[in-house]
């Protein structure tokens, strides 16, 4: 690295002295050492002959005194030419006086700095013990940082308590938070195992490895951690099955999210809650019509509103549809599990106007146009529901429907369950990556409604629709699948792509070894959603910002159009009332007119 | 991020973005960035990042000179092997790709038609004997240039300047203290400053002139477009960009590790002022 050496120029060269890697405060103390050195030209003399053994440092004075010396100061054998300043030469040659020099010069060295109490001569021994223990390479470059450390650790010692301690206290924290998963609890035991040995955890370290060789996924210890994260939820929850859904990043902090399903009879006590978080905002949000009861109870009865808001969709039940997977996310492994809310379709429609980053705080407000029906709990959820319903993939044959299911129960394409088929065949991995038809969706897509399967809102009771009007009333379904109504298990050769770019890319995990590869799908429609499939394994999982791709700007929707007035006509115009005097003129005249023709008539 | 870092700067640096290179890929780098580094000759070698098309993946490595603001030589692969320098390309040209939308597709030789950028300059070239079309390779490295200019940044005080003009590495740069690394102020585009002299005075006046010779990160437009997030309680200082999803810089507070390495589209995200 090239740093040309600073000079300690006289005070003439102050504004000379910003050379690299000083700040000011290194230069006006390398200014005062200098004045302190002698800023008079004449005592100039003194020390530096003094300090001739020190090297060619005073040398530096002369020579740029002159200005033209044949040597640049960064050539080697500087200085040691310079007439009369050699090493070898001794101006003064009286073995007493030299003495006497040498002394004095030292007793001035000593001197105490009167503003930092050091003195130079300490300070340089400290500097040259210091170079001669480390021995850096080109340490005339860096000689004023080295020095500048020096000083600095002489002051460090008194200020540390001080400085120290603000910064420790969060990796201090989060090491005991980490620290906190590894250590075993105490009702540790049989009592993940279920009756099939299988336990709810899953092994996300395996997931972790397939993945890697796609090149996707986090570092190890996060995933580690991660995974004693879901040990400790699974141990406080009753939960069936779970698996790591993936990790969402925000703004000030990420989530990491875990799907789970609870054990057959928990039942859910937060739907109570639901309905009073959902604020009122918006004529086409969940608001309830308040106008009409206010108003019928007072008494003079402005008139009566004729709105009737849109009937409010509900939300499918816990364990269907949208909501088939509970969720609970976390900050960071080593915090609590928060429990998401169930999604309502008026979210997932709202979530999919709308284009917001996460914050990372659950009670954080969203704050958009149209106004989304809740915060940020209610949003992340509604997202991960639309991830789940278009990205969630499976190797095809994995999952089957069940034989005994009814066609006419839930309506055309209404199966939202399958189970596994336990005589699934995994196919090669070339043939996996070949064609998307080999794998197919395993979890229900969400129609425009904002659920998966279709309610009648006009309808007053909560009864699914008989098979045959929901033919005919069928919604245009979502923009991921196909038009006619997605059946469960539907292929991904169907799935749409935008303009030019297919919906999904899928890519064996190395060509360099075919036996081992993995095939990995990535999804062009949600950037950061992949699927893996290797034999009888496979998984997915997210990591991303959380939206979806469009290659087009974001357009917000517009704001509704400006309601109508009533219009204008003369039975509601206003006039200027007559006034007393305009009435009295007006009668007098009136009095004048039949008096006039009452004298018409007498006198015909 | 240097090349002989790479491996722990990954693990560094991908927690959170998920994406990240594969073992393969991993072990391919080590040998070959050495081998670009010997057979151009050059100072160092950065690896730039990733951009994922629809088909390809190419994988980006930039080469520097003694002088680290110097323009930088960068090459592209598909499979962190072969290696291929690309030419830099004329402003317009680089202007004209910067408006093409969408994802590369992943196939160097693929061309994008000017009608889709603007039909005007398409009859123009017509005109003047020249075809339309814009080549993926061009394309891709007026995106590169475009994310260095934009969001590649440096920490404080890890390069000087020299009065020569050149700018070097900092040896005795010693990382930045937790709470300076949580400031956007910390972090400077490591790139032609563009607004030094909008400064205040008094800010001026406690500058370094050879460490605070670019532009720092506070006063980007839009304001929030960075997430500063320290990980593992402030074990890792992460920076991502939101203008240009995928870039994330790394920071270990107190050491000398810093780099930052781009994973994603090589579309920059429009919305952003919609998002925040």
């Amino acid at each position: 690295m090239e740093q040309a050496s600073p000079e300690h120029q006289g005070p003439e060269g102050f504004s000379q002295l910003y050379a690299e890697g000083q700040d000011s405060q290194e230069a006006s103390r390398s200014v005062d050492q200098a004045r302190a050195l002698g800023s008079d030209p004449c005592q100039r003399q003194e020390p530096r002959s003094a300090c001739r053994t020190y090297g060619g440092g005073q040398e530096h004075y002369q020579a740029h005194e002159d200005g033209h010396g044949p040597y640049q100061p960064h050539e080697p054998g500087y200085g040691l030419y310079q007439p009369g300043y050699s090493p070898y030469d001794d101006p003064i040659p009286d073995p007493e006086a030299r003495m006497l020099a040498v002394q004095n010069a030292k007793a001035y060295l000593l001197t105490s700095s009167t503003t930092s109490g050091l003195n130079l001569y300490d300070h340089l021994a400290n500097t040259l013990t210091k170079i001669l223990d480390e021995q850096p390479t080109n340490v005339v470059d860096i000689i004023e940082n080295i020095s500048k450390d020096v000083k600095w650790a002489q002051f460090r010692k008194k200020m540390d308590t001080l400085r120290d301690e603000p910064a420790m206290p969060p990796t201090f924290e989060s090491a005991e938070r980490s620290k906190s998963l590894f250590l075993k609890s105490d009702e540790e035991g049989d009592e993940e195992l279920d009756e099939k040995g299988e336990t709810p955890l899953p092994n996300v370290m395996e997931t972790a490895f397939y993945f890697e060789q796609a090149g996707i996924g986090l570092s190890k210890d996060e995933y580690y951690h991660i995974f004693l994260a879901l040990k400790k939820l699974i141990s406080a929850q009753p939960i069936q099955a779970c698996r790591f859904w993936g990790k969402i990043l925000g703004l000030e902090m990420n989530y990491i999210i875990a799907e789970v399903q609870f054990q057959e009879g928990v039942e859910e006590e937060e739907t109570e809650e639901e309905e009073e978080e959902v604020p009122d905002e918006g004529e086409k949000g969940l608001g309830e019509v308040e106008d009409e009861d206010e108003e019928k109870e007072k008494e003079d009865e402005p008139p009566k509103s004729t709105y009737k808001p849109p009937p409010v969709i509900p939300k499918e039940d816990n364990g269907t549809g949208a909501n088939k997977y509970i969720y609970f996310v976390c900050n960071e492994p080593g915090k609590a599990w928060v429990k998401l809310p169930p999604v309502t379709p008026a979210q997932i429609v709202c979530a999919r106007k709308i284009k917001k980053f996460f914050t990372g705080r659950l009670d954080a407000p969203v704050v958009s146009f149209p106004p989304f029906p809740g915060n940020e709990a209610n949003y992340l959820r509604a997202q991960i529901a639309r991830i789940s319903a278009g990205t969630h993939v499976c190797p095809i044959g994995f999952y089957q429907f069940g034989e005994e299911e009814d066609e006419d129960e839930e309506g055309g394409g209404g199966r939202d369950t399958c189970e596994e088929n336990p005589d699934f065949q995994p196919l090669s991995v070339a043939e996996m990556v070949e064609s998307l038809s080999t794998w197919v969706h395993y979890v229900p897509s969400i129609l425009k409604q904002g659920r998966c399967v279709w309610i009648n809102p006009s309808q007053k009771s909560e009864e699914e629709e008989e098979g045959e009007e929901e033919e005919e009333k069928d919604e245009e379904p979502d923009e991921l699948q196909q038009e006619i109504g997605p059946p469960l298990l539907t292929p991904l050769s169907e799935d749409e792509g935008i303009q030019n770019v297919p919906a999904w890319t899928a890519q064996p995990s190395t060509n360099l070894i075919p036996q081992y590869a993995v095939a990995i799908l990535q999804s062009n429609r949600w950037p950061g959603a992949y699927a893996f499939a290797s034999g009888m394994k496979f998984n997915n999982i997210y990591f991303g910002w959380g939206h979806k791709y469009s290659p087009e700007n974001h357009t917000p929707a517009l704001p509704e159009p400006v309601q109508k007035e009533y219009p204008d006509g003369p039975e509601i115009t206003e006039a200027a009332d007559p006034t007393v005097e305009e009435e009295l003129a007006f009668k007098a005249t009136k009095e004048k007119a039949r008096a006039k023709k009452r004298k018409t008539r007498k006198n015909e | 991020m240097e090349a002989e870092g790479l491996p722990g700067a990954l693990e560094l640096a991908a927690g959170g973005g998920g994406a990240g290179l594969s073992p393969e890929k991993r072990a391919a780098l080590g040998a070959s960035l050495a081998l670009l580094k010997r057979d151009y000759r050059f100072e160092a070698v950065w690896f730039w990042g990733c951009v994922h098309g629809v088909r390809g993946t190419y994988y980006i490595a930039q080469g520097l000179g003694a002088d680290r603001a110097a323009p930088r030589s960068r090459l592209y692969s598909l499979d962190c092997v072969e290696w291929s320098l690309l030419t830099p390309v004329a402003k317009e040209v680089g202007e004209q790709a910067e408006r093409l939308k969408g994802r590369f597709q992943g196939d160097p030789s693929f061309q994008y038609e000017y009608a889709e950028v603007s039909a005007e300059d398409a009859e123009r070239l017509l005109e003047d004997g020249v075809e339309p079309v814009i080549k993926e390779e061009d394309r891709l490295i007026a995106t590169i240039d475009q994310i260095d200019r934009a969001v590649g940044i440096v920490p404080r005080g890890a390069f000087v300047k020299t009065p020569l003009g050149s700018v070097h590495e900092n040896r005795n740069f010693e990382g930045l203290s937790l709470t300076e690394a949580k400031k956007l102020s910390s972090y400077f585009h490591f790139t032609e400053p563009s607004n030094l002299k909008n400064k205040t005075l008094l800010e001026k006046a406690n500058w370094d002139p050879s460490t605070d010779f670019l532009d720092s990160l506070e006063h980007d437009i839009p304001p929030g477009s960075w997430t500063v997030q320290p990980e593992k309680g402030g074990a890792v200082v992460v920076l991502r960009s939101l203008l240009w999803p995928g870039l994330t810089f790394y920071h270990v507070p107190m050491t000398k590790q810093y780099g930052y390495i781009y994973f994603g589209t090589g579309e920059k995200n429009l919305d952003l002022p919609f998002m925040l």
